[in-house]
């Protein structure tokens, strides 16, 4: 097929790339507002910015209890990137080679905090802390990040092990290696780049989590809960500041992220961006 | 090829966490919704439907109900309305640019939801960026109040938030589309819209219908963009789930509530599974 017979591609289509820029605007002007009235010495709205400073993160970096909520926010993510790994892996490794009685129910139940607003997860999990008499602090809100996460870690880890070749396990073993060396030796070292690429998503999805932590939280803060109370005390362009941060790390982590995704798939392959594959139950 | 042992250990510590930290909850959730507040302020574990009578008789729970459906409504359509255009036009449309492109709508999927929700509030408010823009530019005079806190202002941040969930999916089903069957519709003299409409669209049904549910879903249940940007007037049934668990103090009613919101997720998930089933069929 020569590029000009697949002349689908060639046509012009004027006004569809017009919509289609509107709506990169769309998407893009209220970043652009958020990073450029970081900036703004005279607050958060109006037209036009004026008196552009570097107060707002002057004034950040000094601001102790917001970088307190940074720290417990990545000690968090850390902990659930553990806890989402240690038993998505098994989850995916399940899904893919073990029957059992109930396990479409199993399934269903890993991947619905996926799909399933925040808030349902959150509650549930307070009910069952609050009734075993667990007190509300960082640990509950790590453990319903672990929780909520293993459908992340299933996901990315279950679309690894299907481009897993099986003739390298199968070779191993009847090389006489036993499973476990078979797992240690061929399976994990073949899985590396998909749990890599599950880790900084989980991480990120942790860092940014609000929903299910509204319910959990103790008296110390996760970042996303400190600005959200600092956004109801009134708001200054110091939450511009930090949510500019917050988005050049989220950007740096994805394209990592993206870039370790593509080396072994192609990119119009259904991934685990949330719910976009899950919703469709891809991994049956 | 796996022995049992193999199969125990990868199937039951999963199992087990699964078992304790969803089902549990969920379970826990259930017997919430029966239970009531007794006038102590403790919880009453007496079995009885009354929150769920509640919830039908009080007239407030269901408009709010009600409209927090038609919020979500709104945004699968405006999201579908950005999202499908947008995938279509990166997935037939662009060449050498196409990478740069798709990438260009995921970023933004990753700027944070609080984020986000802010930079609406920053943007919309009486004082905010729109209108500080229209005054400069003398298209109004006055600031314009209806922006912010408004429902209009909550359907205006949920779809900025999830028109790259829904451009994800469409995207996918779009590139998989048969290039070949798009050029032989053409040769065979079929216009641009009526490949589109005969061959395209059908195909990319699946996308639209896994975004559509993802917006919907998640729009339903949220409650902090309408905290942030919606006011009194874009209070959604999420919001009430919330000043039940807080200061109102009635967690039976809000266990209701929240399994009602469950159920009827299962239920939008089974349908969009059984719909999507029909059409890769056909």
């Amino acid at each position: 097929m020569s590029a000009a017979r697949s002349s689908f591609r060639s046509n012009r289509a004027p006004v569809l790339t017009g919509y289609a820029f509107l709506v990169y605007a769309f998407l893009y002007f209220p970043i652009v507002v958020l990073v450029v009235y970081s900036f703004n010495g005279a607050g958060v709205g109006g037209f036009p910015p004026a008196n552009w400073t570097l107060d707002w993160y002057r004034q950040l970096f000094a601001d102790a209890a917001l970088w307190q909520a940074v720290l417990n926010s990545a000690i968090v993510a850390a902990i659930a990137v553990a806890i989402a790994l240690g038993l998505g892996l098994p989850t995916a490794l399940a899904l893919d080679r073990s029957d059992f009685p109930g396990k479409a129910l199993f399934r269903r139940l890993v991947l619905l905090p996926l799909i399933l607003p925040g808030i349902i997860t959150g509650l549930s999990l307070l009910m069952l802390f609050v009734g075993v008499g667990m007190k509300l602090s960082l640990v509950t809100v790590t453990l319903g990040h672990g929780t909520a996460l293993i459908s992340v870690a299933t996901t990315e880890v279950f679309a690894g092990l299907q481009k897993l070749d099986r003739a390298q396990e199968e070779a191993s073993l009847d090389l006489g290696a036993n499973q476990w060396k078979t797992f240690w030796r061929i399976t994990l070292p073949n899985l590396r780049v998909s749990l890599i690429a599950a880790g900084l998503l989980i991480f990120t999805l942790s860092l940014d989590e609000i929903a299910v932590s509204f319910f959990l939280i103790g008296r110390d803060n996760t970042l996303p809960l400190e600005i959200w109370s600092r956004l109801r005390r009134g708001i200054t362009p110091e939450i511009n500041a930090i949510s500019t941060l917050i988005l050049l790390f989220s950007i740096a982590t994805i394209l990592v992220w993206y870039r370790l995704r593509t080396r072994s798939a192609s990119m119009d392959e259904p991934t685990s961006l949330p719910a976009a594959a899950s919703v469709q139950g891809e991994v049956v | 090829m796996y022995s049992r042992a193999y199969k125990a250990t990868v199937t039951i510590p999963p199992l087990l966490w699964v078992t304790v930290f969803l089902l549990v909850p969920y379970a826990i959730l259930f017997c919430y919704s029966f239970w009531s507040v007794s006038p102590a302020q403790t919880i009453a574990h007496n079995w009885s439907l009354q929150n769920y009578a509640q919830l039908i008789h009080n007239s407030l729970y269901i408009q709010v109900l009600l409209r927090s459906m038609r919020i979500a409504f709104s945004v699968t359509l405006l999201a579908l309305a950005l999202g499908y255009p947008l995938a279509y036009y990166v997935s037939f449309y662009t060449q050498a640019r196409k990478e740069l492109l798709y990438q260009l709508v995921i970023i933004p999927l990753w700027a944070s939801y609080l984020v986000r929700g802010y930079a609406w509030k920053t943007i919309l408010g009486s004082d905010g960026v729109l209108n500080g823009l229209l005054q400069y530019f003398h298209i109004t005079h006055q600031p314009l109040e209806f922006l912010l806190y408004s429902p209009f202002a909550v359907i205006l941040t949920l779809t900025h938030i999830y028109t790259p969930f829904v451009f994800l999916p469409i995207y996918a089903s779009l590139e998989h589309v048969p290039r070949t069957l798009v050029e032989a519709s053409q040769d065979l003299g079929a216009s641009p819209w009526a490949t589109f409409r005969r061959v395209i669209l059908p195909l990319s049904l699946p996308g639209v219908l896994a975004g559509a549910t993802f917006a919907f879903v998640l729009s339903l249940g949220d409650f902090l963009a309408p905290l942030l940007v919606g006011g009194s007037s874009g209070v959604m049934i999420s919001n009430i789930v919330v000043s039940l668990f807080g200061a109102a103090y009635n967690w039976p009613l809000g266990a209701a509530i929240s399994l009602c919101m469950l159920l009827i997720v299962v239920t939008l998930l089974f349908a969009a599974e059984r719909l999507e089933k029909g059409l890769t069929v056909q």
